[in-house]
């Protein structure tokens, strides 16, 4: 019998020898980590720096001296600040200023005249002073003497400093602040309305017997393959000044809350759905037969057992759609009108005003619900997990005509909206003059004759897609392997999995004008892909990196973790079982992140809207710009060739999945 | 006592001194052992004992914290399992499930360079060796768990290695088709003369299966023996109780081979405890031998030993176990305590034992065995 020594000797512990195999993992996961880095983090930091960094002309730091008319008598040398205090030059308000601002010098001197004799002096009371004499830049704390045709030209510029300075202005300024209330109002608002619409679709298709059940699931997927911009389009169509139905709305205007919140409904309802009608599929029979046995009636039961079983569903679902309202911009862009939301705040500032900062103060404020939103939804899903029972018995809904027919007349509701409002795109794509000549003609598919970028901004739109899909499926299901299948490293494989949920709380716009900040800098070294295709693919992958990496990560978590000590210990190279077993296996786990990734890059407009050149316009962001030009047909037509886009690059994926499934997997039997 | 440990052979696998810690938590303490060339050790324990530790460290999967181990003569320490040699089965089999059976056994012969036909010759071979050569081009999902347990024997050994390695390979399987596997798994290693290493947390499959067993608890080696040294001679009660059944008394030492039980003294094997310690006294159910009804005959049976280890009893009750039957006696000499023992079916008709009857039972002297301790 040995006796146990209780505590480990002193020592160091062995060291494992690194096999190739390990380094080539270690560099794979680096990439990865790097490609998070920086298509995602620096990008966010520059920009929460950005909205921190305030500017400001700080007078104090000029010194300033004026010669008599002879030029070689100097008055005394007086601070701008003093002389500012003297002649009222400049108000508080234009000492407020941008990166780009700049204040003449010549308005702190009395009776300036670019002709006179007069010479001047300027000098900085310490070394951070800047100023510009034309386009030059000048400083330091030398006096330089300037002649007063010179002199005209000499601009100061602010310094920079960090505060909440920007925040401050965002508060006080009602025009802006005011949208909060707005974007949250409209968010909370619609989820209510989509959770309502969502559930009853839900519960109609899962716990009635009635027939078509098939054609409506289609019908609900229809407007995750459309821009959120293309809703607004038809209800401006249908309820617009020239609208159909424009009697209906009873003096109201759809420009405005009401498109709003009926556009979102829209473009929020497949997400809803499918989270919602996850819940309610996994109901458990043996409740519903013990809520019998205890003579519950149907409404009681009902609250009693099939809200509380689907309630992690329905918190998850309105959290998404909330997230989803508040963060999106094309909706509110097209049918908002004059009712401000955060998302379009961001766009007017940086697009419509130039002012970055304000755009990043916007983003910031913007990021506060989205994240917030995101912890939760964490949080909820982590309990769910713990409600399924692996011993449930599955729920069969008997047939109850009454029952059924109501059923069948809600979905059939909910589909005539879906189905209208893609069908009022098509109708008005398709009309030569609305509601003048009503016609049919393929003249507004004539995209070249737009401004909006035309046919190559399609063709663009589809190669991007289709890049998208490609490096997103690669990069996103290499890093999944890695965080999912590598040991060691813990605090790395850690910090990667939090970088690959973060994208899910950013909202495009932030993420785009993030990309600005980042990329856009001349002292980037990556600087040279702004502007390009690179860019838009690198934004649209990481934009929809969260979904995609746990699509991957389920699917590598139902792989026996013993394979790569069986690989190693057969000494395979992890390369070879990556390729003949791991990547098979998960075949179709992959075929649907690509395909997630191409519908999402063919609709998305917000990220990219900041971040598309001359050479590289796409079609999504060609609808907003049509419609933003007043040329609201070729948008509708535009919208409607991303439609259909998406619904070939579906029938693909479904037939593909299909034949590899069964060249691949026969072993699926 | 078997072969194996009768003539001592060169270590092929050496380990020293090998800790292993997780955080503040010792799985591993100072653990030493040698294993022969040839040899199948079985690694046995309950549930955190640190069996599948060790067997994770030899195989490279967890380094060990302090310790090397050395395989024929070469220090593995600190190697990657891919430049280890050993083949490895776990419960799961971790067959590829999109590979036929063929491709899983082919897995690590391909990519060696070795041309097509021969790879194909050894696959034949090895499917043939665990007689599923008709399975060939089936898929793993379409085979029994104990096909599939021995396709997984099968890929293991096909890159010959000098060390098998069994992480409970059968506890997945159900009883009839796990002892059916234990004998076929014992052939095919006495048939290739592959050292082996099984974790197991069964003893049966331990005594039945190894040539020797390394019993361990608390990430300490209990005792490495035979499975008959295990059995008749456990060196810690904690062996002793693992394996079999025991019946346990407290006890004090009485001088050398002789103890106190209540108000009487017992004769007992060997053992190096001092004289007025405390210890527990331990015999199996199956070494208690009856000697019938005190009515039958006089004091002492014939044949009996000593008279201080002949016990009047009180069958309190009976149990049938099918090939035995298990009864609980008492007596004044026990104190409260109530002794088990098993006899067979022929015994207990031959001499009349029954519920609530009075009988003579004799506890050998060298089967009573005694161990430092208070229960």
């Amino acid at each position: 019998m040995s006796v146990a020594a209780l505590a480990l000797p002193a020592g160091r512990a062995p060291r494992q020898s690194i096999a190739r195999d390990d380094l080539v993992k270690r560099g794979l996961m680096v990439a990865i980590s790097l490609y998070l880095v920086l298509s995602l983090a620096a990008p966010l930091y520059v920009m929460l720096s950005k909205s921190l960094s305030t500017y400001r002309f700080d007078l104090k730091q000029f010194e300033l001296q004026v010669s008599d008319a002879t030029g070689t008598v100097w008055s005394e040398p007086a601070s701008a600040e003093a002389l500012n205090a003297r002649l009222s030059a400049a108000t508080a308000d234009d000492l407020r200023a941008g990166s780009d601002s700049r204040l003449a010098a010549t308005k702190f001197v009395e009776d300036f005249s670019f002709r006179s004799p007069v010479r001047y002096r300027l000098r900085g009371t310490e070394e951070g002073a800047r100023w510009l004499v034309g386009s030059a830049p000048g400083g330091g704390t030398a006096w330089q003497e300037f002649d007063s045709n010179t002199f005209r030209r000499v601009m100061l510029r602010p310094v920079q400093s960090y505060g909440l300075d920007n925040f401050v202005s965002y508060f006080s300024t009602p025009a802006l602040s005011n949208s909060i209330r707005n974007s949250a109002l409209m968010a909370t608002i619609s989820t209510a309305i989509t959770i309502a619409v969502a559930f009853g679709l839900a519960y109609a298709l899962n716990r009635s017997t009635m027939p078509f059940k098939g054609f409506f699931r289609l019908v609900t997927a229809i407007p995750i393959l459309v821009p959120s911009l293309l809703p607004g389009i038809a209800l401006v169509y249908l309820f617009g000044n020239q609208g159909l139905l424009k009697g209906l709305m009873m003096g109201y205007s759809i420009y405005g809350p009401i498109g709003i919140v009926i556009g979102s409904v829209f473009f929020t309802l497949p997400h809803a759905f499918l989270i919602i009608s996850t819940a309610l599929s996994v109901a458990d029979a043996r409740h519903y037969e013990a809520a019998a046995s205890l003579r519950a009636s149907r409404w009681r039961t009902f609250w009693t057992v099939t809200v509380p079983g689907a309630r992690f569903g329905i918190v998850s679902a309105a959290f998404v759609v909330f997230t989803l309202v508040i963060t999106d911009f094309g909706l509110p862009k097209v049918i908002g009108g004059q009712y401000n939301m955060l998302a379009v705040d961001i766009y007017k500032q940086v697009i419509g005003q130039q002012n970055f900062e304000m755009g990043a103060v916007v983003s910031v404020i913007l990021l506060i619900p989205a994240v917030l939103a995101f912890v939760v939804d964490r949080i909820v899903q982590r309990r769910q997990v713990a409600l399924l029972s692996a011993r449930a018995v599955p729920y069969r809904p008997k047939p109850n005509r009454r029952f059924d027919m109501l059923c069948l007349a809600w979905c059939a509701f909910v589909a005539v909206f879906l189905v209208g409002i893609i069908g009022i795109c098509q109708l008005a794509a398709l009309v030569k003059l609305w509601p003048y000549d009503m016609s049919l003609g393929l003249k507004n598919y004539a995209f070249d004759l737009m401004d909006g970028g035309g046919w190559a901004a399609y063709w663009n739109s589809i190669e991007m897609a289709l890049l998208t899909a490609v490096v997103g499926t690669v990069v996103v299901f290499t890093g999944a392997y890695m965080v999912e299948k590598t040991k060691g490293f813990a605090t790395g494989r850690a910090a990667f999995h939090f970088l690959a949920m973060l994208p899910m709380a950013v909202p495009g716009m932030v993420l785009g004008l993030a990309y600005i900040f980042f990329f856009n800098n001349p002292a980037n070294p990556l600087n040279p892909i702004y502007g390009t295709m690179a860019i838009l693919v690198v934004c649209t992958v990481t934009h929809f990196y969260t979904v995609s990496h746990l699509t991957a990560l389920t699917a590598l978590k139902q792989m026996d973790a013993e394979f790569e000590p069986v690989a190693e210990s057969l000494r395979q190279p992890f390369h070879r079982l990556f390729f003949k077993v791991t990547v098979p296996v998960c075949l179709p786990a992959i075929l649907d992140i690509s395909i997630y990734l191409f519908v999402n890059a063919m609709t998305t407009v917000s990220a990219v809207v900041f971040l598309y050149s001359t050479q590289t316009q796409l079609a999504s962001v060609a609808v907003l710009n049509m419609d933003d030009a007043g040329d609201i047909a070729p948008a509708a037509a535009m919208g409607m060739m991303i439609f259909y886009t998406n619904v070939v690059a579906r029938l693909v994926h479904a037939l593909l999945s299909r034949l590899l499934l069964a060249r691949s997997q026969a072993w699926r039997r | 006592m078997q072969e194996a440990a009768a003539k001592p052979k060169p270590a092929y696998l050496r380990i020293s001194g090998l800790w292993k810690s997780f955080g503040d938590f010792l799985a591993l303490r100072d653990v030493s052992l040698s294993i022969a060339e040839g040899e199948f050790v079985c690694f046995l324990g309950p549930s955190g004992c640190g069996k599948t530790t060790l067997l994770r460290a030899i195989a490279g999967l967890d380094l060990q914290t302090r310790g090397t181990i050395h395989q024929a003569g070469r220090d593995i320490s600190g190697l990657p399992p891919s430049k280890r040699d050993y083949g490895i089965v776990f419960q799961s089999y971790a067959l590829f499930p999109n590979l036929t059976i063929e491709r899983n056994v082919a897995f690590g012969l391909e990519n060696s360079r070795r041309p097509r036909a021969e790879i194909d010759r050894r696959v034949g071979e090895l499917l043939a060796l665990v007689g599923l050569s008709g399975q060939a081009k089936k898929y793993p999902a379409q085979l029994s768990g104990g096909q599939q347990q021995r396709i997984a024997l099968a890929r293991a050994m096909a890159i010959s290695p000098g060390l098998l390695l069994l992480d409970e390979p059968l506890s997945a399987l159900d009883a009839k088709v796990r002892v059916h596997l234990r004998h076929e798994i014992k052939e095919l290693q006495r048939k290739l003369g592959v050292t082996t290493i099984m974790v197991t947390h069964d003893q049966e499959e331990a005594l039945s299966m190894a040539d020797r067993i390394v019993v361990m608890n608390h990430g300490v080696i209990e005792q490495v023996g035979t499975p008959t040294e295990i059995y008749r001679h456990p060196e810690t009660l904690f062996v002793a109780d693992f394996i079999g059944e025991t019946n346990q008394f407290p006890t004090r030492i009485a001088g050398q081979g002789r103890l106190a039980v209540e108000a009487t003294q017992f004769l007992c094997a060997p053992h190096d405890l001092p004289e007025g310690s405390d210890a527990i006294a331990v015999i199996r159910p199956v070494d208690v031998i009856p000697h019938g009804s005190a009515a039958h005959g006089s004091g002492t049976a014939e044949g009996a030993g000593t008279a201080e280890n002949l016990v009047d009893a009180t069958v309190e009750e009976m149990e049938f176990l099918g090939a035995f039957w298990r009864c609980r006696l008492s007596s004044p000499r026990f104190g409260s305590r109530i002794l088990v023992a098993d006899f067979s079916i022929n015994a207990v008709r031959r001499l009349g034992i029954e519920t609530g009857g009075a009988m003579q039972v004799e506890l050998p002297r060298e089967r009573v065995l005694v161990f430092p301790g208070k229960t």
